[in-house]
């Protein structure tokens, strides 16, 4: 890793060795600590003076470590800020943890470096209660306004259980109510201009365009969107605590349910990270039938948003077809995995089962079927032009504040610029196959439209490609850490591998201490996990970069100035779901 | 004497008549809009998913007929009224075939432009007194839409009153023997068409309800018979237009073999399914994008085409 000891050395010229600490990591993501005071230094130095400099805000995120016992080489701290950038320059992470004590839980933002920091750091102050001086507006994100404690910490509790029996009398009800007011004044908004008054109104938490439990306060000088404030947090489940209580193994369910349209993207994307941590090849024929998988649910959360799409500007029609095709999509998926929109079907180390007799007829039909469909849509919608009147030159962003605002997958390729990292970090196998990355140029709402369209066409090439070169050979990897076991003929009887194979299944692999970061080109942008191994059967903490979290903070620059109506268009065309944002 | 009960069971037959093809209408359209979406639409109550209307109509009126708290009462319960009102009346003109009419006024096309002028306020009026933010909306949509198409579609229709010689409905089906007004009036009868779906307020141009943005629009607090109202409301305006669109550019009850009553019925429904189908196709303009279209396109093409009417009428008298 030359380009490692590069970066490291380049900024311990420039900041001192002691500042500069180089953590060796599993994922060989170059990695160092810094002291609070340096941060923001570093953090701009990185951005704006280094050659090929980290354009790209990934990730901000906290540990919690006051309970760990492998901490080998780190210097000592009750909790971790943990930022990860990305170059594009480079094609290369960079990790940067700040120790901090839990006497003074605070360090300088970066909101001024970098605007989409602004919500991770929100998130951390709210999960760890690190406060992060200067930030603009430093309150709750994901938990309720009047919620107690910090939930991420390693002393709150993750259970229903743990927690006494929920009451709501009356006076409470009302002051949960009265929290979720909305206070313009709080926001640095004001209430009339000099010509008129302004309307605030709230678009959800329940409302047929915004796809979910998502709440938009819209300040308005009539029609015209003034400002607006999207609030998050009512999908939160918890997600990352339950990653600290679920074996390793067990946890691949919840992934599903993250982006609930990606099914099994979310399983590789866990995996992903969780197989550099453990150190586990996967076999040929695994990893295929991943791609497969995973490429046909690109298309299936690809025909969810073109339908839905379609209905946000008015179009009733389109939505009945991309369900029909998604079902005859779903079809294939249950045939192999028995379950449709949640199929839990990866395993670590592989996939549940090898293909069911018959899968590749299913799926030659539907590379037959769905083409043609496409074409159709292309007329009915791409080409329709009140469609192309209301989305055209509607909610654009340049490249470079796409970049800036940590933009990934689609949104960022609609900008013009051929970043996929299913070519430029390939993974699971991404580099046998031939296909393209479909850009456009204005960073529009149909531009983002016509990246998506073509995605799916490049999905099916991929698709085809795996059915004629299905390779042969296990489907799952049998190396000791690969939970959960195969059944071996003699298994059952022999109580020694009887026993070995019980508690592969129940508890899982013991995973040898550590920390990866796992990022794929999921259906909506560059989603990750970053997985913190305590050499235990159960994760010490599981962080969960998703792209529909930073693609809503984008929001309020994208619709300033327009109107209700391209609200709905702009929500249309960033593609997010709701429980990818709240997790 | 005799005549006073003949008027009176001719109001009453198409009162009857046409409350029961609107309401059927909503049979039609859902399952029509169906057939195109690729799924069964109501077909469960009744042969065919008939009684689906009757079974709607019984819930709409046991709903509970709430008027929200801060609502403005009075304004809150006349509004529905209103379009029933506005619509209904303007069924008195119209000239289902030869003897088949309420009133043939010699007014009487100028007295449907009135009437769907006054239609205007229901939703106004109703969007206003929800005390609704989104309701507030929609009924500010409703009113510039309204009042900006109601405008050209005026206009659009002189060239066939200068062509007849008559704002009567009658008088304009018999100019008609010769040739449907549709072909010297093509522009005339594509403005008013246009012009209708505004009024109608359906897509394209249903923004002012506009279900993704606004939730339902100006009717966002209606519930129980109130919103049924409105719904019907919308119904018989379809009829109503598509009735209009027969009578002034396709010859009315004008045709061959069937008996006229037959022919009006069949153009008439032909235009409805092609309301229907418009609402399967195409997707929603933009609020300012309708406005401009309106006042910056239609109303232009719809004085020129007056101008030159008029002109070429004035030449070959």
């Amino acid at each position: 890793m030359l380009a490692t000891a590069t970066i490291l050395s380049e900024l311990q010229d420039r900041f001192g060795v002691e500042s500069i600490a180089p953590q060796p990591t599993r994922d060989e993501v170059p990695t160092f600590w810094t002291p609070r005071e340096k941060i923001h230094e570093v953090v701009r130095h990185l951005k704006t003076q280094v050659a090929d400099p980290y354009k790209m805000l990934y990730d901000i995120t906290a540990i919690d470590e006051r309970v760990r016992t492998h901490r080998d080489g780190e210097p000592p701290s009750d909790f971790t800020v943990v930022y990860h950038l990305f170059s594009y320059a480079r094609n290369e992470y960079l990790r940067i943890k700040v120790p901090l004590q839990s006497e003074a839980l605070n360090l300088p933002t970066i909101t001024d470096v970098w605007p989409c920091a602004n919500w991770y750091e929100r998130e951390v102050w709210d999960m760890f209660g690190v406060v992060f001086d200067g930030h603009p507006h430093l309150a709750r994100i994901l938990m309720p306004k009047s919620w107690v404690g910090h939930p991420l910490r390693k002393d709150h509790p993750a259970r229903a259980t743990e927690m006494g029996p929920f009451r709501l009398p009356e006076e409470k009800q009302e002051a949960e109510q009265e929290a979720l007011r909305f206070r313009p004044e709080e926001w640095g908004m004001k209430r009339s201009s000099a010509t008129s008054d302004f309307i605030f109104m709230n678009v959800g938490p329940q409302h047929p365009g915004t796809h979910g439990v998502l709440r938009i306060v819209l300040q308005l000088d009539g029609e015209v969107i003034v400002d607006c404030v999207p609030e998050i947090g009512f999908h939160h489940r918890g997600a990352e605590k339950m990653g600290e209580r679920q074996t390793w193994h067990t946890y691949i369910p919840y992934t599903d349910r993250i982006d609930y349209l990606g099914g099994v993207m979310n399983n590789l994307a866990y995996l992903v990270a969780y197989e550099k941590l453990a150190g586990i090849k996967v076999p040929p024929r695994a990893q295929v039938i991943r791609v497969m998988l995973a490429e046909l649910f690109r298309i299936i959360s690809h025909l969810v948003w073109y339908g839905t799409f379609a209905q946000d500007v008015g179009q009733l029609s389109p939505v009945f077809y991309t369900f029909n095709d998604r079902e005859r999509a779903f079809a294939i998926i249950e045939a192999i995995c028995g379950a449709r929109m949640h199929p839990n079907w990866f395993r670590i180390g592989g996939v549940a089962q090898d293909l069911p007799r018959g899968w590749d007829a299913m799926f030659k039909d539907f590379l037959k079927y769905l083409p043609p469909r496409l074409v159709e849509y292309d007329k009915t919608i791409m080409k329709n032009r009140i469609f192309k009147a209301r989305t055209v030159g509607v909610g654009a962003y340049t490249l470079d504040e796409a970049i800036d605002w940590g933009v990934t997958g689609p949104n960022l390729r609609a900008c013009g610029f051929e970043w996929d990292f299913r070519k430029k970090q390939p993974y699971s196998g991404y580099e046998q196959f031939e296909f393209d990355i479909p850009t456009a140029t204005h960073g529009d709402c149909y531009d983002r439209a016509v990246v998506r369209v073509e995605e799916m066409r490049q999905s099916l090439r991929i698709i085809e490609q795996c059915v004629k070169n299905m390779p042969e050979g296990p489907y799952k990897s049998l190396e000791p850490l690969s939970a959960p076991p195969i059944k071996e003929p003699g298994t059952m009887h022999d109580i020694e591998t009887l026993i070995t194979h019980f508690l592969g299944v129940s508890w899982g692999p013991v995973t040898p201490p550590g920390e990866a970061l796992g990022a794929i080109e999921a259906t909506k942008g560059n989603n990750g996990y970053y997985l913190v191994s305590d050499g235990n059967t159960i994760s010490y903490r599981t962080r969960i970069r998703t792209p529909s979290f930073c693609h809503m903070q984008t929001l309020p620059n994208l619709c300033r100035g327009l109107m209700v109506s391209d609200l709905l268009a702009i929500l249309g065309s960033i593609d997010f779901v709701l429980a990818d944002i709240d997790r | 004497m005799r005549e006073t009960i003949i008027h009176i069971v001719t109001v009453l037959v198409v009162l009857f008549v046409v409350l029961n093809i609107a309401a059927g209408l909503i049979w039609v359209e859902r399952r029509l809009l169906a057939l195109w979406q690729d799924r069964y639409g109501p077909n469960r109550v009744g042969p065919f998913g008939l009684l689906q209307v009757a079974a709607d109509t019984i819930k709409l009126f046991f709903k509970e007929d709430w008027v929200p708290p801060f609502a403005d009462k009075w304004v809150f319960i006349l509004a529905p009224g209103i379009v029933m009102l506005t619509v209904l009346m303007s069924f008195t003109v119209l000239t289902f075939a030869p003897g088949i009419a309420i009133a043939d006024l010699n007014i009487g096309l100028l007295f449907v432009l009135a009437m769907s002028s006054l239609g205007v306020y229901s939703v106004v009026l109703g969007g206003w007194a929800s005390d609704n933010k989104y309701a507030l909306l929609g009924g500010l949509r409703a009113a510039a839409q309204m009042l900006s198409y109601e405008v050209f579609m005026g206009l659009s229709l002189m060239g066939v009153v200068l062509m007849a010689g008559s704002f009567s409905m009658s008088a304009i089906v018999e100019a008609q023997r010769k040739m449907w007004f549709v072909v010297p009036q093509f522009l005339g009868f594509v403005l008013f068409l246009i012009a209708g779906v505004a009024e109608t307020r359906r897509l394209p141009f249903d923004i002012p309800e506009a279900e993704s943005e606004l939730v339902a629009g100006f009717h966002s607090e209606y519930s129980g018979m109130k919103f049924g109202m409105f719904f019907v409301g919308e119904y018989v305006g379809v009829v109503l237009i598509s009735a209009l669109i027969s009578i002034l550019f396709f010859g009315g009850w004008l045709g061959p073999v069937l008996p006229p009553i037959v022919w009006f019925l069949i153009k008439m429904f032909f235009f409805i399914g092609f309301f229907i189908l418009l609402r399967a196709a195409l997707p929603r303009p933009r609020f300012d994008q309708l406005m401009d279209w309106g006042w910056k396109l239609m109303l232009p093409l719809a004085l020129a085409n007056l101008l030159v009417t008029g002109a070429i009428v004035l030449a070959v008298r």
